[in-house]
């Protein structure tokens, strides 16, 4: 900087300096607020339900900033670049969702049930496991391209996976749905969280090929572009593939959840608004068609049209009804703008499933309006981090399996959401990181690692270095 | 425990929560503007140059003695501004920057029109910021001539590889 006479090679790399910083000090940071939170609230817990501090406080927060530490170094190691917020996002809901498990699990009505098990240790198994897959995904994936040669063979396993609960013998129907196998020695398993990535990879890897012909060979009418007919095929046949879901394995959310990843990707793979508008129609007819003959998916639509009568049903032991949608509206209203403080609500009369599809209505009604706000805005913001490594990402297939991860999380957060809230009808899907299951949470912690991968790839400065200019004129340049 | 003091936590446990957030949106906030700083900062430590800036495609024998010059008009980014990945930059930091369909460019194509290795943008010894086609079938096209040798690249003027437009500012 010194004089205007600076050699030339040095004048490349003055630019050079002026790189894209790596961030991983912010990230540290807020790694370090999103541990502090949880155990903010562990204590705060602890105080109103005991009237002292827990005494595993320091070993709950340790273990949890371990975690976070293995992963932030991880990161620092395997991807450098990568977003700075997508890790302690995950983390801080993680952590919540740790403590709120843990609250419930100190509840006597909850402990005097049959079903009862300590869950928030088993939780924070699951959560170690999820961070080890996360590092393994960061150490073993080098670059997110690789997965484009697996194009099709995700989409086998993805089938194979969805088909799995329906195996004799291998799948279990717990309480309605055929989402789950059973493994012995292991528990319960829900494959389709980790069909969720294994069709992103695939449907990434279709569309980039076929995006050409889906998006230019059409017609436009009415201010639609209308596609060909033989251009249907593929949304003809995730359509169907989710209507199957739903029938044999009577679960909505799952199948609204990949057909609905997959219109969103079409979208932004074609840029045409009609793709959104078939879809929306589709999934609305294949949902009301189903509805027609399914009981199983009737009682839920009627839970959701009148959940009080559903309610009352239930308290007169019609068998086949459950009061918990009214229980869960209930706790919300109880909960009010501030909410009654950790520790202090009622959440626990939902009963069963409260730490896992309904574990939304405790953080409603002990935090309140103005607490679930925030849970949904760091969603939110993981979302916003996808989509924008998307943006970032400069190969179509990153960008697409960007968007697609991220597309399918926001679903998911969307469905079990609007179901529990009561927007629409309630579905059986869990909502990622906070919700009791192992499944859940190894599936997003890998979803997590694979936009982190992405993410570093779309913001490291090119790696290539300077080429020599006097290797550059003397070389043979073949053509390839 | 008190009343009060639940409540003291109760409050203050949702204004953390708060805080995180806005701490979150802090940040990309930062990232969102931490391009613009960086070049900021270099055209104001361009200007301390005080060189008159004209010309952008001056001969290769001036180049040398007029370093400031060229620093003052030298590109810092590479924008795609037609095409399927219309919006996408590069920063140019002196590296080689590929494109064509191959998965390990630097900026893939999907173009029917592109080879896999296509062309390639590099600086040579002076920073000057030059394009080469690497033999593809369809052709580079530098404005409207087809390159048959390296190239220049003046500030501005479209590339062309298929339908994908690439020019470099400043």
């Amino acid at each position: 900087m010194s004089s205007t006479t600076n050699t030339p090679t040095h004048h490349t790399s003055t630019i050079g300096a002026i790189g894209a910083p790596s961030r991983r000090n912010t990230e540290l940071a807020l790694l370090l607020f999103a541990v502090v939170i949880p155990v903010f609230a562990y204590a705060n817990v602890g105080l109103a339900i005991d009237d002292k501090v827990p005494a595993g406080l320091l070993s709950y927060g340790l273990g949890l900033g371990l975690l976070a530490g293995v992963g932030h170094l991880a990161v620092r190691k395997f991807a450098p670049y990568a977003d700075p917020l997508l890790l302690p996002l995950a983390t801080l809901l993680n952590g919540l969702g740790l403590v709120v498990i843990w609250r419930l699990d100190q509840s006597k009505l909850l402990q005097s049930l049959p079903t009862y098990v300590a869950a928030a240790p088993r939780q924070l198994l699951y959560t170690a496991l999820g961070i080890a897959l996360f590092v393994v995904v960061l150490i073993f994936l080098k670059d997110h391209r690789v997965l484009q040669r697996y194009t099709y063979i995700s989409m086998f396993g993805a089938l194979v996976l969805l088909i799995l609960p329906l195996v004799p013998g291998l799948g279990a129907n717990i309480y309605g749905a055929k989402i789950w196998i059973r493994v012995p020695g292991l528990g319960s398993l829900q494959p389709g969280e980790f069909a969720k990535i294994a069709l992103a990879v695939f449907f990434a890897g279709y569309l980039m090929v076929k995006r050409d012909a889906l998006a230019l060979a059409s017609r436009r009418f009415m201010g639609l572009y209308l596609p060909r007919g033989r251009d249907l095929g593929p949304i003809l046949v995730v359509w169907l593939m989710s209507i199957l879901i739903l029938v044999f394995e009577t679960d909505l959310g799952t199948s609204l959840l990949f057909f609905g990843m997959f219109v969103i990707m079409l979208y932004v793979a074609t840029e045409r608004t009609s793709w959104i508008v078939f879809g929306l129609l589709m999934s609305a007819a294949g949902a009301v068609g189903v509805a027609s003959f399914e009981p199983h998916v009737q009682q839920r639509v009627q839970a959701w049209l009148d959940p009080m009568k559903e309610y009352k049903l239930s308290q007169a032991g019609v068998a086949g009804h459950s009061e918990q949608s009214m229980q869960a509206l209930w706790a919300f209203g109880s909960g009010g703008t501030l909410g009654t403080g950790l520790g202090q609500g009622h959440s626990d009369l939902i009963r069963f499933a409260a730490n896992s599809d309904f574990i939304l209505a405790t953080f409603g009604e002990e935090l309140g309006l103005a607490g679930i706000m925030a849970v949904l805005l760091i969603y939110g913001l993981i979302v916003e981090r996808g989509v924008r490594t998307a943006l970032a990402a400069r190969d179509p297939f990153g960008k697409l399996l960007a968007v697609g991860l991220s597309g399918a999380f926001a679903l998911q957060v969307f469905v079990v959401a609007g179901g529990v809230m009561g927007l629409i009808p309630l579905t059986g899907m869990t909502m990622p990181f906070v919700a009791y299951g192992g499944s859940s949470v190894l599936a997003n912690w890998a979803l997590i690692g694979i936009l982190i991968r992405i993410s570093d790839t779309a913001r490291r400065p090119a790696p290539a270095p300077a080429t020599n200019p006097d290797v550059e004129m003397t070389q043979v340049v073949r053509p390839s | 425990m008190s009343e009060l003091t639940l409540t003291v936590m109760r409050l203050g446990f949702l204004a953390v929560l708060w805080l995180f957030v806005i701490v979150a949106v802090q940040v990309i906030r930062s990232d969102l503007f931490g391009t613009r700083v960086t070049q900021r900062g270099s055209r104001r430590e361009a200007g301390r140059q005080q060189q008159p800036a004209r010309q952008q495609a001056a001969p290769p024998p001036q180049r040398q003695q007029a370093g400031g010059r060229q620093r003052r008009n030298a590109p810092s980014k590479l924008v795609v501004s037609e095409g399927t990945l219309t919006g996408t930059t590069v920063a140019l930091q002196g590296q080689t920057i590929t494109l064509g369909r191959a998965h390990d460019s630097t900026i893939v194509l999907d173009d029917d029109y592109a080879s896999s290795r296509h062309a390639r943008i590099y600086p040579d010894r002076d920073g000057q910021w030059i394009v080469e086609d690497l033999g593809s079938t369809n052709g580079t096209y530098l404005d409207r001539s087809r390159l048959t040798t390296p190239t220049p690249i003046p500030l501005g003027a479209p590339i062309r590889i298929g339908k994908t437009v690439i020019e470099l500012r400043k």
